[in-house]
């Protein structure tokens, strides 16, 4: 059976990607690279959009990536189902796009973060965390300045009764998000995004403060296996 | 040629963590008698015809699409004095 394909995205700014698809490799997954201009998924069986600073950051964090030609045939895929993972700056892309609810604005301090992080996984039931378990802690490293989570009143109620919560941070709140929220989920559970970086901590060698990043790439490979 | 300008403000109920770092800074440097201060961004677009209300509606438009994210900001579009 040859390796299940996840795209990796690079727009102009993005940081991550060779992390990110050396994250896929180490999983024993194919990253296939994608690119912002090309509106072209390749096949792929998964996306991973990655941090950094696309577009610059201009207007707001994800505003300008999110109509680039590779987004207009992401969109769609997304809302029937393909599975999709963005970190950081992705997850900025994400809320932006509106695949998920909700928006990413400046750290309550002001300050750009970076530290490790402890992280709760608060929901299972989604393609990226099936090899986690509910309430786990798990150790990220977090790097960003516009980090915090918010939602209106209603969306926050309805994430929070139908599990759309996948992370919380744990030990203290570093950016002021609403109830704690680290990374959430589409309804669906297939579109998924977080600040923290699992794709930086998946080897010992690098430094990582763990490699719990792991458990994302293996959830997606299994499900891309067994389906 | 009319310049309209779209205004854009976080809502009210966002917490504007940059407007509160700006209206603690006011008193140190002398400036008394600020309760509060919000920051937001203007956009000045320049349009090639007159401001009638086709051309605003485009604009408002514009505003929806991009300029503003409206899940945390809104906006208004005025035609500015020549």
């Amino acid at each position: 059976m040859s390796a299940a394909r996840v795209g990796v995205v690079t727009f102009p700014g993005t940081l991550d990607d060779q992390d990110a698809a050396r994250a896929v490799r180490h999983a024993g997954g194919e990253a296939v690279p994608l690119w912002h201009a090309d509106p072209d998924l390749k096949g792929v069986d998964a996306v991973f959009l990655p941090g950094g600073f696309s577009y610059g950051d201009y207007l707001r964090c994800g505003a300008i990536s999110r109509f680039a030609p590779l987004m207009e045939e992401l969109i769609p895929a997304a809302r029937a189902g393909l599975p999709v993972l963005g970190t950081c700056n992705g997850f900025q892309i994400l809320c932006e796009a509106h695949l998920l609810p909700g928006a990413l604005m400046r750290n309550a301090g002001l300050h750009y973060i970076c530290r490790d992080q402890g992280i709760r996984v608060e929901n299972t039931a989604t393609p990226w965390t099936s090899d986690f378990t509910e309430g786990q802690e798990i150790v990220l490293p977090i790097k960003h300045g516009e980090g915090r989570y918010v939602a209106d009143e209603a969306t926050l109620a309805a994430l929070e009764a139908n599990g759309q919560v996948v992370f919380r941070y744990a030990g203290g709140n570093p950016n002021g998000s609403l109830n704690d929220i680290a990374g959430i989920r589409n309804e669906a559970g297939n579109v998924v995004g977080l600040m923290p970086h699992p794709e930086h901590a998946v080897e010992d060698l690098t430094g990582a403060p763990s490699t719990d990043g792991r458990g994302f790439f293996t959830s997606i490979l299994k499900k891309l296996v067994n389906t | 040629m009319a310049r309209v300008i779209v205004d854009v403000m976080l809502k009210p109920e966002i917490l504007d963590a940059q407007g509160q770092a700006i209206a603690r800074a006011l008193p140190r440097l002398g400036f008394s008698g600020v309760s509060s201060v919000r920051q937001g961004k203007r956009f000045e677009v320049e349009i090639e015809g007159p401001a009638d209300e086709a051309a605003l509606d485009e604009v408002r438009k514009m505003a929806e699409t991009l300029l503003a994210n409206t899940v945390i900001e809104d906006f208004t579009v005025t035609v500015a004095d020549e």
